[in-house]
């Protein structure tokens, strides 16, 4: 059989690869315990770009997920906060749907839209909520508030553990997002992606809804951006608009996902590593200019890769 | 033989122009029927009203008596009515295999077509697919390199992978050079024999339509002006001077009575 025509078994290489990387990073957290931080943080940027990754493949950027990044933190922030629900299964759960909800209400009028008119659209409504919260006093305005996760699904997590606990969560949710989407990719609703982005009208002489789609695809990029917002919120332990639904927060998931590239869904976690390497260092070392370091590195991708940092490496496999 | 398609009175106009005027059209099950007539005669019109493309401005068209007048393309596609287009429509980066699948993918889904037949089923339609129409040597091929004649075969591979009970080719040759055509129509058709594929298309060649259809609706400013056997038809004085236009070039007549003994 070639390449061309060869069916997907259910465990491939990508799913082995991915589940090896389960098993070197969770077995290296337990060695390097400095890094957990580090690896935690490119774990659920690489979450959400993995959802960046489907809209791009459909032909779509979003300059607005950082809404649905924040539903995610919020929700895990008021259920400690206020319901004094400290599971971070269920502020997993409840993150992602509320992301999921709120993504197949408001995809309803974007998936009518393309191009900028999308990107631009998906901006203001992350900023319509930025700004919500920057003027509710309820939700301690621009100041945010704390929260501390104390259990998973009813385990007790607490002290030195807490930290592990929550990287080693990030990493198996990563993993099975991962393998979900290399699935996603892979199936029918998958290569539509590519097909409408390719030609739409085609796709719709051939009998299929290119809104509907689009719909499902933005809402699972949202469920993908809540559960990264989750994550992050229980990790650094404080939520606030700032750090969750401003532009620029959305706009570093953009860079992400162009630095990584989509073409693989190693590519979003390849994308957030470097990302997050370079932001540590940059910050580390050029306290004032370090988004110029972040700037210089997206200039050499686009120019030597235009595929993403990811493109490099199925460059030379094809050679 | 049973009516299959079937436009009434079917008008669309664009601002002062008037695209088509007063169409009135049965087609029967099974049938070959050409489209001919000059450019802007109102060919490519029809057929995009009948898919859907374009709204009509007053009449309607019916689908196995059903009025399908007004309908999305997806919807009207999912009934069993398909086209392919003058330009290719293709999936650019992806390969001729995967275009196909995508096509098989969507028709295997779709709610008329609801009896979806396992993967393996799906895999030999598309490999029946893409020997049907001559692409077993570019399967692995990106869509957006191809020749433009086995663009067009795609194309039309495409429109059939969604499994049509009509099929629209509109002008299926054109961009094709005068050797392939013959063998693109011979393959075309060859392909839809087995299937009771009710055809309509679009061409400009004579010989290829008087070779390959039952019959031929010739169009004039948005009109009907004959319609009938691919004998009549070609010999009809309207047709010989505005379709074929006899009195410009009477090579070309001469061509067409050729064609058409």
């Amino acid at each position: 059989m070639t390449k061309a025509n060869a069916r997907t078994p259910f465990w491939d290489r990508t799913a082995f690869g991915l589940t090896g990387a389960l098993i070197v990073l969770l077995l290296g957290g337990l060695f390097l315990p400095q890094w957990l931080s580090f690896f935690t943080n490119a774990l659920y940027l690489s979450i959400v770009a993995l959802g960046m990754a489907l809209l791009m493949r459909t032909g779509l950027v979003s300059f607005g997920q950082g809404l649905y990044f924040c539903l995610g933190a919020y929700a895990a922030g008021t259920l400690d906060h206020f319901w004094k629900v400290s599971d971070l299964l269920v502020a997993l759960i409840a993150g992602g749907l509320l992301a999921a909800l709120v993504a197949a209400i408001l995809g309803l009028l974007l998936a009518k839209y393309r191009d900028i008119f999308f990107a631009m659209l998906s901006l203001a409504f992350s900023m319509i909520l930025y700004g919500l919260l920057v003027k509710t006093s309820e939700l301690a305005s621009t100041d945010g508030f704390g929260l501390s996760v104390r259990t998973f699904a009813g385990i007790a997590l607490g002290g030195p553990r807490t930290r592990y606990a929550i990287f080693a969560v990030a990493a198996v949710l990563a993993f099975a997002c991962a393998v979900f989407m290399h699935r996603y990719f892979n199936s029918h609703l998958g290569r539509l992606a590519t097909a409408i982005r390719d030609n739409e009208l085609r796709v719709e002489y051939m009998g299929e809804s290119v809104r509907r789609v689009i719909h499902l695809n933005y809402v699972i990029s949202a469920a993908l951006a809540g559960i990264g917002g989750v994550l992050m919120a229980s990790a650094i332990g404080h939520v606030d608009p700032e750090t969750t639904a401003n532009w620029t927060i959305s706009g570093e998931f953009v860079f992400i996902t162009i630095l990584g590239g989509t073409g693989s869904v190693f590519a979003p976690f390849f994308g957030a590593t470097i990302f997050e390497a370079v932001r540590t260092y940059a910050v580390a070392h050029f306290p004032n200019t370090w988004q110029m370091g972040l700037g210089i590195v997206m200039l050499l991708v686009m120019i030597f890769l235009p595929g993403g940092l990811w493109s490099a490496f199925r460059t030379r496999r094809a050679a | 033989m049973a009516t299959i398609l079937e436009a009434r009175a079917l008008s669309k106009s664009f601002g002062a122009v008037t695209a088509a005027n007063d169409i009135n059209v049965r087609v029967e099950q099974d049938s070959v029927v050409g489209l001919i007539g000059s450019n802007g005669a109102g060919k490519t019109t029809f057929i995009n009203m009948v898919t859907g493309y374009l709204k009509p401005s007053a009449g309607s068209i019916l689908y196995q008596g059903r009025d399908i007048t007004g309908l999305q393309p997806r919807q009207i596609t999912q009934l069993g009515i398909c086209r392919s287009f003058q330009i290719p429509q293709l999936f650019n980066t992806m390969s001729v295999y995967e275009n196909i699948r995508v096509g098989v993918g969507i028709a295997e889904r779709s709610s008329v077509n609801a009896a979806a037949p396992a993967a393996s089923v799906a895999h030999s339609q598309i490999d029946q697919l893409i020997e049907d129409f001559g692409l077993s040597g570019y399967r692995a091929q990106a869509a957006g390199l191809l020749p433009e004649g086995v663009r067009k075969s795609l194309d039309i591979a495409m429109a059939v992978a969604a499994r049509p009970r009509v099929l629209l080719l509109d002008e299926p040759t054109s961009g094709v050079s005068a050797d392939e055509k013959f063998r693109l129509m011979d393959m075309v058709m060859s392909a839809l024999a087995a299937q009771r594929v009710t055809v309509l298309f679009v061409e400009h060649d004579m010989e290829i339509v008087s070779r390959y259809t039952h019959r031929i609706l010739a169009f004039y400013e948005g009109r009907i002006i004959a319609d009938g056997e691919p004998q009549q038809v070609l010999q009809h004085p309207e047709v010989r001077r505005y379709v074929i236009g006899e009195q410009l070039h009477p090579s070309a007549s001469r061509e067409v009575s050729r064609a058409a003994d």
